[in-house]
């Protein structure tokens, strides 16, 4: 495979949390390649480590060991890894997050809400980056509404805008439609697919919903911390 | 494009009520400071004023307390204690004094005044070297009496209106049951005089028995004199006692200042609290949106962009509250000086809270600074959020 394809390749990453005395393997020797416009879904039982994995791959989360490479860039490497401050400009650079509570700021019209992250940190050209997204995912006539006076479908698509503001290269979503109905649930995701398709987006999501999960090019199952890829091709 | 700004006001929207209550305590922090500045600079001035209004530097009376002369002089009550008349040829002829005001204050008890009766204040005065003396002085009605032995008087401003008097009037100095025709009604100057009943020196001197006497003489000295060596020089003179107006300033400022370092501590913890409640508000907020905050760093935002935001919260809210208590400041400043007045136990004339620009701007950038201050340990508390523990916050739920 060529090198320049990968987007995230973990090998034999570990992370231990301490309980007391006892030791969790949240994510037991994962070792995974991720190439660049792959849509991935993890799937897994509660605590089988999945939201461990994924803040490990978004890089909010330091492994205990193994090492992490974001294209052919070690962010981890057998407990060394880059400084906080490294790690956000890199997160802000490259990746977009979605997560299940979607965190919209309340204060915040929709329009606002997208445009947050531009506050911080704006990535030339990405000016009118905000409109076009939310026409894109059908929200242009509820711009100025507030997160308050709409709903949670709704929501989840300012969140998704949000995180598309700054072009991201990797899309990051922890249980996206963990709050929405099973019609929300597969517009979003339809959103997402869309969204890997139109501009090659990398997304790495996760959810405890198996049917969701098979609308992903590719499919993980996590247990006990360990990862297998599922062969879709098989009956 | 949305600052930081307009996201830390929309923020502040959140919880109305606490941002409201944090801003009414700043409120009237700002209000008592600026309010005690302004009184520390207004009643120094009105002070001032009412000294320059008497038109002269040294008062010589009988030996007694200090402070007796000085309420005495600043008050116009009366002194018991008398000085011949002969002492003001000597003082007059001193090559440093410009002129000299001979004055004999007395008083006799009013039945009609107020509801149970009052003093009724009278001020013997050589007309010609009165006017000198404050020229500042304007009648509303009439003029000066013809000559200092008749049986003419010119009264202030609320004394005529007290006693519903006009010129051609007549009025009885009750005790003594002499009668005075009333020949000037004297505009509101603001100062003692306005109560004052004046009448020819002589004239009282008559009435009272006090040929030759007088209570007080205002001495008015020549451009460049030394106030200091010159009263010096008139201790020589027997049993009189010399106050200088610098003096009478300082025993008063003495005075009030303890009045003053204890408002002072009160608006000092006053501040202290305000500060406490903003600390409070902000991290409360902060502690509130900890997933919130977790979640921006998530999207970007670096340690110092949440240090920032969390800082223009605390900013706004100085800035608003401030603002309002200045203004609140300003529109009761009389109501403040009517207090004031009422619980000091010397008050001069004038304005006593004196709130100009320069005291806006201090108390101003003083509120903005503590705000700064108060911010400071939330917004470094917010900062060090990590996105993971918002996250894991998150999953907790």
């Amino acid at each position: 495979m060529n090198q320049n394809n990968i987007s995230i390749e973990a090998v034999n990453l570990t992370k231990v949390y301490s309980r007391g005395s006892e030791k969790i393997r949240a994510v037991n020797d994962v070792s995974l390649r991720i190439n660049r416009g792959d849509f991935i879904s993890i799937i897994g039982p509660s605590g089988s480590g999945k939201t461990t994995l994924i803040n490990l791959l978004g890089f909010l989360d330091n492994p205990t060991s193994g090492e992490l490479r974001l294209g052919e860039r070690a962010i981890f490497n057998h407990g060394k890894h880059l400084s906080e401050r490294e790690l956000t400009k890199i997160r802000r650079e490259i990746y977009g997050y979605i997560f299940q509570n979607f965190y919209l700021i309340p204060t915040l019209t929709v329009m606002e809400n997208v445009m947050l992250p531009l506050t911080f940190y704006m990535k030339p050209g990405t000016e009118d980056e905000a409109v076009k997204l939310l026409k894109l995912l059908g929200m242009e006539h509820r711009k100025d509404h507030l997160p308050g006076q709409i709903s949670g479908g709704e929501m989840q698509r300012v969140a998704i805008a949000r995180a598309m503001v700054n072009r991201p290269e990797i899309l990051l979503a922890d249980e996206p439609t963990g709050n929405l109905d099973t019609k929300r649930s597969g517009e979003i995701v339809e959103v997402l697919k869309g969204l890997n398709r139109s501009v090659g987006l990398t997304i790495i999501m996760v959810t405890h919903n198996p049917e969701l999960a098979r609308c992903a090019a590719r499919m993980f199952e996590m247990r006990d911390g360990q990862i297998s890829e599922i062969d879709r091709k098989s009956p | 494009m949305i600052t930081k700004f307009q996201v830390a006001y929309k923020n502040l929207q959140r919880k109305r009520t606490r941002s409201l209550l944090t801003l009414v305590g700043i409120a009237l922090s700002a209000w008592v400071l600026v309010s005690l500045l302004g009184f520390n600079q207004g009643y120094e001035k009105a002070l001032n004023q009412d000294i320059d209004n008497m038109g002269f530097e040294l008062m010589i009376m009988a030996k007694g307390c200090p402070y007796e002369a000085a309420t005495l002089m600043l008050k116009g009550g009366t002194g018991l204690k008398y000085i011949g008349e002969s002492i003001m040829e000597d003082i007059a002829k001193e090559p440093e004094v410009d002129k000299a005001f001979p004055m004999l204050m007395s008083a006799v008890f009013d039945p009609n005044k107020g509801q149970s009766g009052g003093i009724a204040g009278y001020f013997g005065v050589d007309a010609k070297s009165f006017s000198e003396l404050k020229p500042s002085l304007k009648f509303r009605q009439g003029k000066w009496f013809t000559s200092t032995d008749t049986y003419e008087a010119v009264m202030g401003y609320e004394a005529a209106e007290l006693e519903q008097r006009e010129v051609g009037d007549m009025i009885l100095m009750p005790e003594k049951n002499v009668e005075f025709k009333v020949v000037g009604i004297l505009e509101r100057t603001g100062t003692q005089d306005d109560g004052t009943i004046f009448v020819p020196l002589k004239t009282l001197q008559k009435i009272f028995n006090r040929p030759n006497e007088l209570t007080t003489i205002g001495i008015k000295l020549k451009k460049g004199v030394d106030s200091a060596r010159f009263e010096e020089k008139l201790y020589k003179l027997p049993d009189v006692q010399v106050v200088s107006l610098a003096q009478v300033k300082d025993t008063i400022m003495k005075l009030i200042s303890t009045a003053k370092v204890m408002v002072l501590s009160i608006a000092s913890i006053a501040i202290l609290i305000a500060m406490v409640g903003v600390i409070n508000t902000i991290l409360m907020s902060v502690h509130e949106r900890f997933q919130e905050i977790g979640i921006l760093k998530t999207i970007g935002a670096m340690p110092w962009d949440i240090f920032k935001l969390i800082w223009i919260e605390t900013l706004i809210l100085c800035a608003i509250g401030g603002i309002l208590g200045i203004g609140l400041a300003l529109i009761l400043s009389k109501v403040t000086g009517i207090l004031i007045r009422y619980v000091m136990p010397y008050a001069p004339s004038g304005g006593l809270v004196l709130i100009d620009l320069r005291l806006v701007l201090v108390t101003m950038a003083a509120i903005l600074c503590i705000g700064l201050l108060s911010g400071l340990y939330p917004a470094w508390k917010a900062g060090r959020i990590r996105p993971l523990e918002a996250i894991r916050s998150e999953v907790a739920r």
